[in-house]
């Protein structure tokens, strides 16, 4: 336990570090936050007083001193350009983000699991070779490329959904899930590339393993021997790569969440920028580099989980 | 490497050589300048004068392809370069020393790497200004972390062979032993990584020209042009089709590539 005590103090460090780099770096951009703020045709007192009500005259530390005390308790500020508190936004661009990861890494699994599960039973085969093919081509294919294509095939030419827009879950579950197809599938169809290569590696050692030679001795069917005993021994790196990508996506899913529409924490994000809405930006850092240290300390866990080692000696 | 992988590799050499002499001789070619606006012909497909037609605002695509392949061969080529410097600068001494100045950079890069990448690329351009040399430095840095680990292993690995022992013992110092047997050692395996990181940032770079970020306009980037030609998908898919395949078949050959170096280095060490 010691060792999972150490790693979670380094990584709320990692946190603390994260949000000040932000606060040094959003503190030089050269935009005078509260003439924004102030409107146009404000007088320098209606500027001087903006600058005072949003602390913007304090010093830089005390600043960061202030907005972590508070981030402690929940309370991330208001947005500069809307009013509305921080937490309140996240909470209502953080459900669009999060099915569109839940439905890209679903796709993603759909396409990797037995992708993988097949040419490590075939490996060498010319079936794992196209597969390898095919997912090289996939790889090499930007998220936003794929989305053009996407939109041109699906909702262009075939009409069968629509191109942007979301609608909110309470306008029906169909019309819902209809504008988040394309958008999960243009992540999907890059993120399982990874997905199948580490589950194909892992299978293939899982099947040299004694207990497989003893499945196939008794005469159990292939199927079987595959989903049954191979496939959850083989999935350990496949569920660190999944728990890695589905952090990163928080964040970085910025250009589909554009492409698309989507109200989702990325367009959050980079309206936040654009508008030089620091309170927004902090907040919504905050969250991605928690999401990222959270799942790397779930995948240290887990690491613990199965080889007790981990805790008791650290790396 | 089987007959058909070598094939596969020589046409991928060959498209980048021909992407990188189309880079360097863009201004030679007869195609209209690449910001000369056509009013007269908007969006239309290759035609006589407009070899690989216009984008929507009458602008020649061939040329724009021209010249926005500098930009990505560029920022391609050189950001993982100033990624590596930046890498071998904190993972060299990580490996070496260990303990307390490893943990510290460690440190370091895990907040490097929990830092969303495109909140630093915009704010980084916002407070340098968007320009070829920002753009460069900036995804430099965000590959930094990545070329860390790599160089922190490969010195954990060579920091205990017989050839360092060796040339402490005939009383060389920590800086000499790092420069003259560890650094030689270490290079080999960054640069493989480097070919393999140079398609992430072609993408990567792409994707900030898709928002508009990057080299600024009128100069064309690749990802500018496929975000230029969304409006008229339905119309003219040309103008978004035609860079987004050659943007993926750079990105795929320098790939092939990264692959096949890095297999035959993984078979080398195998025999070893």
């Amino acid at each position: 336990m010691r060792f999972l005590w150490g790693k979670l103090v380094h990584l709320s460090l990692v946190v603390v570090a994260v949000t000040a780099l932000t606060f040094l770096m959003l503190d030089h951009v050269p935009a005078d936050i509260a003439s924004e703020v102030a409107g146009q045709g404000a007088t320098s007192e209606d500027i001087a007083a903006v600058r005072e009500r949003l602390g913007l005259n304090d010093p830089l530390p005390v600043r960061y001193g202030r907005w972590i005390a508070a981030a402690v308790r929940g309370d991330l500020g208001n947005s500069f350009a809307s009013g509305q508190p921080v937490v309140e936004a996240i909470r209502s661009h953080l459900p669009v983000t999060v099915e569109l990861i839940v439905l890209a890494q679903l796709f993603a699994l759909l396409l990797a699991i037995p992708a993988g599960v097949v040419t490590a039973w075939r490996a060498g085969s010319p079936l794992d070779r196209t597969l390898g093919t095919v997912a090289f081509g996939f790889a090499s294919l930007p998220a936003f490329a794929l989305a053009i294509g996407l939109i041109l095939v699906f909702a262009l030419r075939l009409k069968w959904l629509p191109a942007t827009g979301y609608t909110p879950l309470t306008g029906g579950i169909a019309a819902n899930l209809k504008g988040f197809l394309l958008p999960a599938l243009s992540i999907a169809l890059v993120e399982w590339v990874p997905l199948m290569r580490v589950l194909r590696g892992d299978m293939i050692s899982t099947l040299k393993e004694d207990f497989i030679l003893l499945a196939r001795c008794k005469g159990l069917p292939t199927r079987q021997i595959l989903i049954g005993h191979a496939l959850r021994p083989s999935c350990f790196t496949l569920v660190t790569v999944f728990g890695m990508q589905a952090a990163s996506l928080i964040g970085g899913a910025v250009l589909i969440e554009l492409i698309f529409s989507l109200p989702g924490i990325g367009r959050l994000l980079v309206t936040g920028i654009f508008a030089q809405d620091y309170p927004v930006v902090q907040g919504c850092v905050l969250l991605i580099a928690m999401a990222y240290v959270g799942m790397n300390f779930l995948v240290d866990v887990c690491y613990g989980l199965l080889d007790p080692r981990v805790l008791k000696g650290g790396r | 490497m089987g007959k058909r992988g070598s094939i596969t590799f020589w046409l991928a050499i060959g498209w980048i050589a021909v992407v990188i002499v189309c880079a360097i001789t863009a201004p030679w070619w007869p195609v209209p300048a690449p910001d000369l606006i056509d009013p007269d012909l908007l969006a239309t497909p290759p035609c006589v004068g407009h070899p690989l037609g216009t984008d929507t605002m009458g602008r020649d695509i061939a040329a724009r392809l021209l010249f926005g392949a500098r930009v990505s061969i560029i920022v391609g080529f050189c950001a993982p370069l100033v990624g590596m410097v930046l890498g071998s600068l904190l993972g060299v001494p990580a490996g070496f020393y260990r303990g307390r100045p490893e943990r510290l950079i460690l440190f370091i890069l895990d907040t490097l790497l929990a830092f969303p990448g495109l909140v630093f690329l915009l704010v980084f351009t916002f407070v340098f200004g968007a320009s070829l040399t920002t753009i460069t430095v900036a995804l430099g840095v965000l590959t930094a972390p990545r070329f860390a680990r790599v160089a922190r292993a490969n010195t954990i690995r060579f920091a205990e062979r017989e050839f360092v022992l060796a040339a402490r013992g005939v009383g060389a110092g920590d800086f000499s032993i790092i420069l003259r047997e560890i650094l030689p050692n270490v290079l080999a395996p960054m640069l493989i990584y480097m070919l393999l990181v140079i398609g992430f940032v072609i993408v990567a770079e792409g994707g900030l020209g898709f928002l508009g970020l990057s080299v600024p306009s009128p100069a064309p980037s690749w990802g500018g042009m496929i975000a230029g030609g969304r409006d008229i998908l339905d119309q003219a898919p040309h103008v978004s089709l035609i860079p987004t395949a050659v943007m993926f078949l750079t990105v795929l050959s320098v790939n092939l590539i990264g692959d096949a170096v890095r297999g035959r280095l993984d078979r080398r060490e195998g025999q070893l």
